[in-house]
């Protein structure tokens, strides 16, 4: 049976971006729906009631929802290119890693974002301290997968895409290269992958993006 | 430590812990229990073995430490694949059972817990709509997942009935400290029948706290929370 993939996101969502390189990587064809999230369509709001947030995939008409989850279910569904190691203790790592840059690392590095002065340094240090768990995890490794980008790649692709905008607009710097070379070098060859460079947001977009989105902050804070 | 040996950090009153007892018994595991009295003191052990959140549970095995209580359950069911399954075969239906267990951790645990521990009777009532409003959503979400059997797992007990099923002991704490019904026999009763055939379960009974047993130590938690001000 002919597969029907669609993938409900953002142009700019990182969540988003996880589904569509892991299908992508497993290559398989899909089709992208772009949300406006002011005006949410009917098919989001059918197919994620619980949340009403993007990513969904619709597979053969089937919704799936929260980006970790469909990562695991495209890699339960197709075999090719596991997303996932075999190793089940190493599962359990990709798994651990990617929950604590979304639980942890993110809102870490978010606190250094949305404030100034003295708010912002403890939010850098915090994030610092945060990435330098993630520095230790690329030993030895081109990808956090190894030598292929695997699921906690596109679990950290959010890191590769929206750190050094952050950086730019708040002017803080999160990711030194003296500091995180590891990291450094693992942010280059992932945005020159081939399977995920051609979907990157364009930069100056992001920027206005995130300076609209820092704006009300800042005010709160004056 | 021999390659094979298992420890579980834990806390009896946890129901994250709970989760990763119950995995462990489903697949008949031996495992030696080291009781964290996290709320004093925590272990150099477990400070060794989570170094990033210092929480519990912790399942070591062998040398190795594995933190976060879905990630153990998911991580025991498949170091032994040939046990009972705890996930679903299915791809779409593990896809199901695992975003109910995140939706119960991020958001409906959390209201939860905020009808015992937020300030002031409006932010306790909102705090009890949004449980309710989630148990309806599982009372749902129940009747797709087991297919007209038991338990969500279907004929036996699985990853969701596990990640809701390990909150019932607190359910029913709030439920008396608080003097609300959550699980309803009449508006859940799906739910009231599966609380009550998830409780009664081999793998569950004997590590279930006692009800009376956890309000009492709820009253010293609450007191704790609020009288040291903080969350």
């Amino acid at each position: 049976m002919a597969e029907e993939l669609n993938v409900l996101r953002t142009w700019s969502s990182p969540w988003g971006l996880r589904v569509v390189y892991a299908l992508k990587m497993k290559g398989l064809e899909y089709e992208t729906i772009l949300e406006d999230l002011k005006n949410k369509s009917d098919l989001l709001l059918e197919h994620n009631p619980v949340y009403k947030k993007i990513p969904v995939l619709v597979h053969n008409g089937k919704p799936i929802c929260e980006s970790l989850v469909i990562l695991e279910y495209i890699d339960d569904t197709w075999k090719q290119c596991p997303l996932l190691p075999q190793d089940p203790y190493e599962r359990a790592m990709a798994r651990f890693w990617a929950k604590f840059g979304d639980d942890k690392l993110l809102p870490s590095i978010r606190s250094g974002f949305y404030t100034r002065g003295k708010e912002q340094e403890e939010g850098v240090a915090t994030a610092i301290g945060n990435l330098k768990f993630i520095e230790k995890l690329l030993k030895g490794k081109k990808f956090f997968g190894g030598d292929t980008i695997g699921y906690l790649d596109l679990a950290f692709g959010w890191m590769a895409n929206v750190i050094s905008i952050m950086e730019e607009i708040a002017e803080i710097k999160l990711i030194d290269a003296e500091t995180f070379p590891l990291i450094s070098a693992w942010i280059n060859n992932f945005s020159t992958h081939p399977m995920i460079k051609d979907l990157w947001p364009p930069r100056d977009r992001m920027i206005e993006k995130y300076k609209a989105i820092r704006e009300p902050y800042l005010r709160k804070e004056a | 430590m021999a390659s094979n040996e298992m420890k579980l950090l834990g806390a009896w009153p946890s129901p994250f812990v709970l989760r990763a007892r119950i995995a462990l018994n489903i697949k008949s595991v031996e495992y030696e229990f080291m009781e964290e009295n996290v709320l004093v003191t925590k272990s150099d052990l477990l400070l060794k073995s989570n170094p990033v959140y210092k929480k519990i549970p912790v399942l070591i095995h062998g040398e190795r430490p594995i933190c976060e209580s879905l990630i153990i359950v998911q991580y025991v069911d498949e170091v032994w694949a040939s046990g009972p399954a705890i996930l679903p075969s299915d791809p779409y239906d593990r896809a199901v059972a695992r975003f109910w267990a995140v939706y119960l951790d991020d958001k409906w645990f959390p209201s939860l817990t905020a009808i015992l521990m937020s300030d002031g009777e409006e932010a306790k009532k909102t705090a009890l709509e949004q449980a309710i409003q989630g148990l309806d959503l599982l009372e749902e979400a129940f009747t797709k997942c087991s297919k007209g059997q038991n338990f969500f797992g279907g004929d036996k007990i699985g990853y969701l009935d596990i990640a809701l099923g390990s909150f019932l002991g607190w359910v029913r704490v709030i439920q008396i400290m608080a003097n609300v019904s959550l699980i309803d026999e009449s508006k859940t009763p799906n739910l009231f029948k599966w609380a009550q055939d998830f409780s009664g379960h081999d793998a569950v009974k004997d590590v279930l706290p006692e009800t009376d047993k956890l309000v009492e130590f709820s009253k010293f938690l609450v007191a704790k929370v609020k009288g040291s001000g903080t969350k």
